[in-house]
């Protein structure tokens, strides 16, 4: 018999429209979330198995609406007294806390839908063998150990199946189905006292919606031979230089780029001051929108769930609201925020539906879904034959900004010098830094279609009760000038 | 009956149940983690979002025939339904070590400890609580988190051990925003926290955040990039040993490369031998088992005046590179840091530190170079121009750049005399327990780039 890799754990049924009624009396208005989620990671190690894991996470967050206050309560007891308990808890907390709140809830925070959101396709977890699964992550450690000098090859897969489903007293019924997966192959290669690492795309970058397909084995064993390689390469590598040069960063870094210097700074509740006691605030205000020159007018940005495949596209969110397609930024101009319906009303900015939670045991609060720098005209030699002198960085390795997403510095795996339009030296330790409105101000080029890809983060954190949230970022190549770049050392 | 004794009677129920149902030479741990927390957040003195949360989630680790299989789930909290998900997660994880490669690197736990520790709490009545802040939010701008409830730990095997720890506790970790005479946002950090709540504690820390805030009225001073004098206050060197657990002292992270302290550990290099850092259990803040139930010494001296004494050894890492392991948690990081202090008395760090940053908080820190033990960050919250031992002006935010051998080392002027309790605020998933002691440093020359 083959043993496939999915799993399927004896549960108990759990029906939420049914839960509804049990808890209607408790509330003005009511609402239940379901999430059952199951994550699997499994992990090799120098050609070894490392980990065999799988989280199953499965609990219900009721909403709980009493004198215009909306209150939550999670629970994992799914049993009838076990719900109507959490409902309890919510709504006295509602009741308890309505003097003091700081927004009246409004029902069009909850739009009224019904919807369904389906993982189509043959691609499910159980059309793969469990053994051939751990074979070839082994295989892709004996692959980035292209020589003794790789002292550390790993090979890690994550898969995830999610099913949600949100009902309210209102006749809300939205259900979701998701299938993901995000994989990390990297190589630490040591010698003469000099240690870097390498990888594909950077340790978490490679997220994307799909299954088994999203694994082209043969594709992937060649990839590792790379980064076994270029781990090696870098061990004789120039340091980065100390200048002002001219910048070309890979979509697997401006995934980060986008993440930490568009995204975070759009958030309405951030513009609000909900997170200022812990992600911080941001430097942009609300009289920005629709007025500010975020970046050069090559800069087009939007939040878009509807692309396929990328790692945050959903048709919901977790308040109910549909999920469209929207420019936050056009030619350079600030248009539109990242915030819910929550956050719209309390701030009179349109935004998007990104009220999302990290599950079942979390309130929603508004997160980054897919945000994507928009293909421009420039091919990637155009491109590079623009530079007379600069640098070249793929993959993020390090990352920091200020509480108000101005002051950053980020830093890369690998890089290449750019002289006369041309990739010439390897370089390690690259780093850069600058300031946010600035930075974009100098985008000078984009690449175009051919060169658009889609990366993510499984990690993006933030929230009181803290939050990790699973985002996109798509992107071309993009130059910028003048940029200042360091490189490693004491 | 009370969350912690359900849970625990759960906890036993379950292990009564499965343990008894392996066969020879099959191995199986339960950890639980479980909470039922209040948390309710807030902006400008009023309630953002109010929050429960009841779970109790258990980790099953199963080996056999060489093999290693680890299911986590969410419990329902009712043994019959529970025994169902588990002894169906019991057959997968059978069948799975039949068609799994050998894990070389297995370890099991021979000493068969027994532990049991509640500390009860007395938490603050919600409608004290809410007084309280909205009452700070007429004069203060007032923004953060409580968090407060039951957490516990435990684990238990299919050989006997058994540690059970729960704890009734609570934190209000909170910021004070004003606004400058330059009309630029400036703000304090507090954190009250404890397991029994004083309201008259909770109002003295706000009043001294508040006298705190007063200082940060004037108009800021923009210091450009280059090299100061600085002192950092508890919380911002709290932040910065946080980074030691980020691989630095992790045995495993040096032998895969991944430590940012090799030269430290390869002796290539000594830090100042002012510092020194323990991982201290005898703090109380934290269990000393981690989850497979292995207790850890009380005291691990992990850095003593400068030079290295112990990195944290799992049982796992200890068999693979055949070394004693020390209890250290899966990713062996510090569970309960423990900084030595030094001579600098608080009444004299302004006068000591004479022209430089005084630094309240840092924020977003990372690794910059691994190799060379380089960090970035930014300075957050209460920092200020000290000009000949006198408090000047608040600073505007500065980005910093700086090796971990200069700060612990080479630069390492003064370590303060006192330390503070710091507990950890971070709720990911759920609630942590524990946390730390650190003293305030004041260094010779530190490094701002932006």
């Amino acid at each position: 018999m083959t043993v496939s890799l999915a799993i399927e754990p004896k549960l108990t049924d759990f029906d939420p429209l049914a839960a509804l009624t049990w808890i209607r009396p408790e509330a003005d208005w009511l609402a239940i979330r379901y999430v059952h989620e199951k994550t699997y990671r499994r992990c090799a190690r120098n050609g070894r198995p490392e980990e065999n894991v799988m989280h199953l996470e499965r609990g219900v967050m009721i909403e709980a609406m009493v004198d215009g206050q909306l209150a939550y309560a999670a629970t994992s007891d799914l049993s009838r007294e076990g719900v109507i308990q959490a409902a309890r808890r919510a709504a006295g907390d509602a009741r308890a806390t309505a003097n003091d709140r700081l927004a009246e809830f409004a029902p069009d925070w909850r739009p009224a839908v019904q919807g369904r959101q389906e993982v189509s396709g043959d691609a499910w977890l159980d059309s793969t063998s469990l053994a051939e699964f751990s074979d070839r992550l082994i295989q892709a450690t004996q692959r980035l150990k292209v020589a003794d000098d790789i002292v550390t090859a790993v090979a890690e897969a994550v898969l995830l199946e999610t099913e949600t489903r949100y009902v309210a007293s209102h006749g809300t019924d939205v259900a979701q189905q998701f299938l993901m997966t995000w994989q990390h192959f990297g190589a630490i290669a040591q010698a003469g006292g000099e240690t870097q690492s390498r990888s594909m795309n950077g340790p978490t970058a490679r997220c994307v919606q799909g299954g088994m397909e999203t694994f082209d084995w043969d594709a992937l064993l060649d990839d590792c031979q790379r980064v076994g390689e270029q781990a090696l390469e870098l061990l004789q590598a120039e340091n980065c230089p100390d200048e002002m040069l001219d910048l070309v960063l890979a979509p697997d870094q401006m995934l980060l780029q986008i993440h930490e210097s568009i995204g975070h700074p759009l958030e309405l509740d951030r513009i609000l001051g909900d997170e200022r006691n812990y992600a911080g605030w941001s430097f942009v205000k609300p009289e920005d929108f629709g007025r500010l020159q975020y970046g050069s007018p090559l800069m087009n940005v939007t939040f878009d769930p509807t692309l396929t495949g990328e790692f945050a596209a959903y048709a919901y969110d977790d308040g109910g609201t549909p999920a469209t397609r929207e420019y936050l930024i056009r030619d350079g101009r600030l248009l539109r925020g990242l915030g819910g319906l929550e956050s719209q009303s309390r701030l009179g900015l349109p935004g998007v539906a990104n009220f999302r939670s990290a599950s079942w045991n979390r309130a929603p609060i508004d997160r980054m879904g897919n945000i994507n720098l928009e293909p421009g005209s420039a091919s990637m030699e155009e491109i590079m034959g623009s530079v007379r002198r600069g640098i070249y960085m793929e993959a993020n390795r390090s990352w920091s900004i200020d509480d108000y997403r101005n002051k950053f510095q980020f830093g890369c795996e690998y890089a290449r010098l750019i002289e006369d339009g041309r990739l010439t030296r390897v370089l390690k330790n690259p780093n850069y830094r600058g300031i946010t409105v600035p930075f974009w101000q100098s985008l000078t080029a984009v690449g175009n279609v051919d060169s658009f890809k889609a990366y993510g983060t499984p990690y993006c954190g933030k929230g009181e009760p803290n939050q990790v949230i699973r985002v996109g970022h798509a992107s071309p190549p993009c130059l910028f000038r003048a940029v200042q770049v360091f490189g490693g050392g004491a | 009956m009370s969350f912690v004794q359900t849970t625990r009677e759960l906890l036993d129920g379950l292990g009564s149940a499965v343990f008894g149902r392996l066969a020879s030479g099959e191995e199986l741990t339960f950890n639980l983690a479980a909470e039922d927390q209040h948390y309710l957040r807030f902006n400008g003195g009023r309630v953002r979002q109010s929050t429960r949360v009841r779970q109790q989630r258990l980790a099953m680790r199963y080996q056999a025939q060489g093999r290693r299989v680890d299911f986590t789930f969410d419990l329902n909290g009712e043994v019959a339904t529970d025994l169902d998900t588990t002894l169906s997660l019991l057959h997968r994880a059978r069948v799975e070590a039949s068609v799994l490669p050998e894990d070389a690197y297995l370890t099991v736990v021979e000493q068969v400890k027994r532990s049991d520790v509640h500390h009860e709490g007395c938490l603050p009545p919600l409608n004290e609580l809410l007084a309280f802040i909205a009452e700070e939010g007429r004069s203060a701008d007032f923004t953060g988190l409580y968090a407060g409830g039951t957490q516990l730990g435990a684990t238990c095997n299919s050989r006997g051990l058994r540690h059970v720890f729960s704890t009734e506790s609570f934190f209000v970790d909170y910021s004070l925003y004003t606004v400058n005479a330059a009309g630029e946002n400036k703000a304090v950090k507090g954190l009250y926290a404890g397991r029994h709540w004083e309201s008259g504690q909770f109002l003295e820390n706000l009043r001294r955040s508040r006298e705190r805030l007063s200082l940060l009225e004037g108009e800021g001073r923009v210091i450009e990039p280059g090299n100061y004098r600085v002192y950092f206050a508890p919380a911002a060197v709290d932040a910065i040993i946080a980074l030691f657990s980020w691989g630095a002292v992790s045995y495993s992270a040096w032998k895969k490369g991944d430590s940012a302290l090799m030269k430290l550990i390869e002796e290539r290099v000594q830090l100042s031998p002012l510092f020194s850092l323990n991982e201290n259990f005898a703090l109380g803040l934290t269990p000393r088992f981690n989850s497979l139930g292995e207790v850890a010494p009380e005291i691990i001296p992990v850095i003593e005046q400068g030079r290295l004494c112990n990195l944290l050894i799992n049982s796992r890492t200890a068999r693979e590179y055949e070394v004693p392991g020390n209890a250290a948690e899966v990713g062996e990081g510090l569970r309960s840091p423990d900084m030595a202090t030094g001579t600098l008395t608080d009444a004299n760090v302004i006068s000591a530190l004479d022209t430089g940053l005084y630094i309240g908080n840092l924020h977003y820190l990372n690794w910059s170079d691994l190799q060379h033990a380089r960090i970035t960050g930014m300075t957050r919250y209460a920092c200020f121009w000290v000009e000949n031992g006198r408090i000047v002006a608040p600073i505007r935010d500065l980005r910093f750049d700086e090796t971990l051998y200069r700060i612990f080392g080479t630069e390492l002027e003064a370590v303060g005399a006192t330390a503070e309790w710091i507990m950890r605020t971070d709720t990911y998933h759920q609630r942590s327990v524990g946390g730390s002691r650190v003293p305030g440093m004041l260094l010779r020359d530190f490094r701002f780039t932006l």
